[in-house]
């Protein structure tokens, strides 16, 4: 093979001209490095300061003046207005069924999610693989295909309008990933303990309660978090199912405020911003758990 | 061992054989019934009502065949919306994953501030559609003068760049295309950069040991070991952008003048607010089966060469 620069290895003496060079070289790089990046970062952190310094200032500066991001004056009464004021009757009604179909809809996935991944991963049956991938098949095709039927089935079985209505789908369309992620983790907890348990006097489920799912505690924490990010931000279904106003989660509540408020561009910011700070306090304590629950999603998957 | 045991063994075998099955049951139907129920039935229910031509309400009698599927194909709009999603996918295998390719790779040494970026990087996938579309909306569009973007840009001497972001036919879909990637290069660059550091460091110091540039390196030895993840994330990324909804709703809901229409945004626009349940049923049939394509062909002839070739870094 042809070498165009001399290996380091075999080079004894390197000449201080080169050491320097390569010296400028790397910290040329890192400078670059630190320049994408904080560029990247700006055009991130752009618009989320927009929303946020946006709903701190009056109607005519935010119209009249945007590029001035610095609110001149600064004017709470948005925010107020949301947390306090007039609005804030709509928005907690929002944030409590926002919270409502988050815990039954993640407390349902993973409950049902991991009993299911246990027979996938530690019982023999005919048929096994078969349903294993009709779970998986869930993740190949795209999930909006089966929402018009979905919410004529929900208006027939009585579950139209009503919160429990959303959650229930989003068991459903959070089984595939929740299960593929929970299977190997439990396909890898030892047999022998397994073993150990029944000598024990331990039942299937006895093991499954009190020794598998308390062991598999990390991997529970990072489905948990993908679902609550995925119910949490849903949009699709609650639009489509949600008619009652009493009953809208927070996105729904943030896009019908717009149109509502259109002409209050200030308030509107506000309003959507509060609707945000929930899952950004979310994020900040579970981002780890989100990390690895992504990266099991996906490489492992 | 007795004759009397061995006869005393067989209900036993049987018993325990009985209590497993019961077992499974208790513990799969769930889950199943729930899955089968909100999601594989309703896209054979799809498949029922695309054959009809329905409001959703009346009683379902009115059967027509495929002409729902002729009317689709036919229609010039739904024409334009499939071609919309197919530039979202082509904007993104060329832009969106090189990029967060990129910024994975840049954040895959540790340096001060590595933390941070993620971090950042990564905020926007937690934020919903919602909250991103309408900020986005009037940043772009705003009721009195210039909005904050085309603003900013003049600021700094790029006016001439500037558009009419959400109001152009021609330029609203790279717009949002722009938003999409906003949310989403965040996700694929953490999915990326979990497969770079799955690959030990000292494979690729060995290229550098053996004379290769940090391009060639990377290029020839990182990349291929990457290859497995780098395929997930187009995947992902190519289902995500067939099935966008979200954000053009809440953004320009197809407009202007339908130039901004998605397979999923004519399917809802037509099932839930037009009465037409069969039409906008086999729009959802259409997506379903190009879905499936995509997947199947992409796991028959990309997916597959992993399982085949030397290089699956990442099996277990």
């Amino acid at each position: 093979m042809k070498t165009t620069f001399p290996a380091t290895a075999e080079a004894p003496r390197v000449t201080s001209g080169t050491r320097a060079l390569r010296y400028v070289q790397k910290s040329s790089f890192e400078i670059l490095r630190y320049v994408i990046l904080l560029f990247v970062a700006a055009v991130i952190l752009t618009p989320i300061l927009f929303g946020i310094l946006g709903g701190a200032k009056e109607n005519g500066q935010l119209v009249g003046d945007p590029v001035n991001i610095i609110p001149s004056p600064w004017v709470f009464s948005n925010y107020t207005n949301v947390l306090f004021g007039a609005n804030s009757g709509a928005f907690y009604q929002e944030l409590l069924n926002s919270v409502m179909v988050a815990v039954v809809a993640v407390g349902l996935t993973v409950g049902l999610a991991s009993l299911a991944a246990f027979t996938f991963a530690r019982m023999m049956f005919r048929g096994r693989e078969f349903f294993y991938t009709l779970f998986t098949l869930g993740l190949l095709f795209p999930a909006a295909a089966a929402i018009l039927p979905l919410v004529i089935l929900l208006r027939e079985v009585g579950l139209s309008g009503s919160l429990l209505g959303v959650a229930l789908p989003q068991v459903a369309f959070g089984f595939p990933l929740t299960i593929v992620i929970l299977r190997p983790f439990f396909k890898s907890i030892p047999t022998e303990l397994e073993d150990a348990a029944k000598i024990d006097g331990c039942s299937t489920f006895g093991f499954f309660w009190r020794i598998l799912l308390p062991l598999a505690r990390p991997a529970l924490a990072t489905v948990s978090v993908l679902a609550v990010v995925g119910t949490w931000n849903a949009f699709l279904l609650p639009l489509l199912v949600l008619d009652n106003a009493n009953t809208w989660t927070l996105p729904l509540g943030a896009m019908n405020f717009k149109g509502q408020f259109s002409s209050d561009q200030a308030l509107t910011l506000a309003y959507t911003v509060m609707t945000a700070v929930p899952a950004i306090i979310f994020y900040i304590f579970a981002e780890r758990q989100l990390v690895s629950g992504l990266t099991a999603g996906s490489v492992k998957g | 061992m007795s004759a009397a045991s061995a006869a005393s063994a067989r209900p036993r075998e049987r018993s325990r054989i009985q209590t497993k099955w019961v077992t499974i049951t208790l513990f799969l139907l769930p889950a199943l019934a729930i899955y089968v129920l909100f999601v594989l039935y309703p896209v054979v229910q799809a498949a029922h009502y695309s054959l009809y031509k329905w409001d959703g309400l009346q009683p379902l009698n009115n059967f027509i065949g495929l002409q729902n599927y002729a009317d689709a194909i036919q229609n010039p709009i739904f024409q334009g919306a499939i071609a919309n999603n197919a530039l979202i996918i082509v904007l993104s295998l060329l832009i969106q994953i090189p990029f967060s390719l990129m910024l994975a790779v840049l954040l895959n040494r540790r340096f001060p501030g590595r933390a941070i970026f993620r971090l950042i990087f990564f905020l926007p996938y937690v934020l919903s559609e919602a909250v991103t579309g309408i900020i986005f909306l009037l940043m772009l569009q705003s009721g009195g003068s210039d909005p904050f973007l085309t603003a900013l840009m003049k600021n700094v001497g790029l006016g001439s760049f500037a558009q009419d972001w959400l109001g152009d036919t021609g330029f609203v879909m790279v717009t949002l295309f722009f938003i999409v990637s906003w949310k989403y290069f965040g996700f694929h660059m953490i999915i990326l950069l979990a497969g770079l550091q799955g690959i030990p460091r000292e494979i690729e110091e060995a290229a550098l040991i053996d004379g290769a540039g940090r391009w060639q390196a990377f290029r020839h030895v990182t990349l291929p070991l990457l290859g497995p993840t780098l395929r997930v994330s187009v995947f992902l990324s190519m289902i995500g952008a067939l099935q966008l909804f979200d954000l053009v709703w809440i953004m320009t809901r197809g407009g202007p003048l339908d130039s901004s229409d998605t397979m999923a945004v004519l399917m809802i626009q037509a099932g839930s607010y037009d009465q037409k349940m069969g039409y906008g049923s086999a729009l959802a049939v259409i997506l379903f089966v190009l879905g499936l394509i995509l997947a199947l062909a992409y796991q028959r002839f990309v997916l597959s060469r992993d399982l085949e070739g030397g290089t699956t870094a990442f099996n277990g």
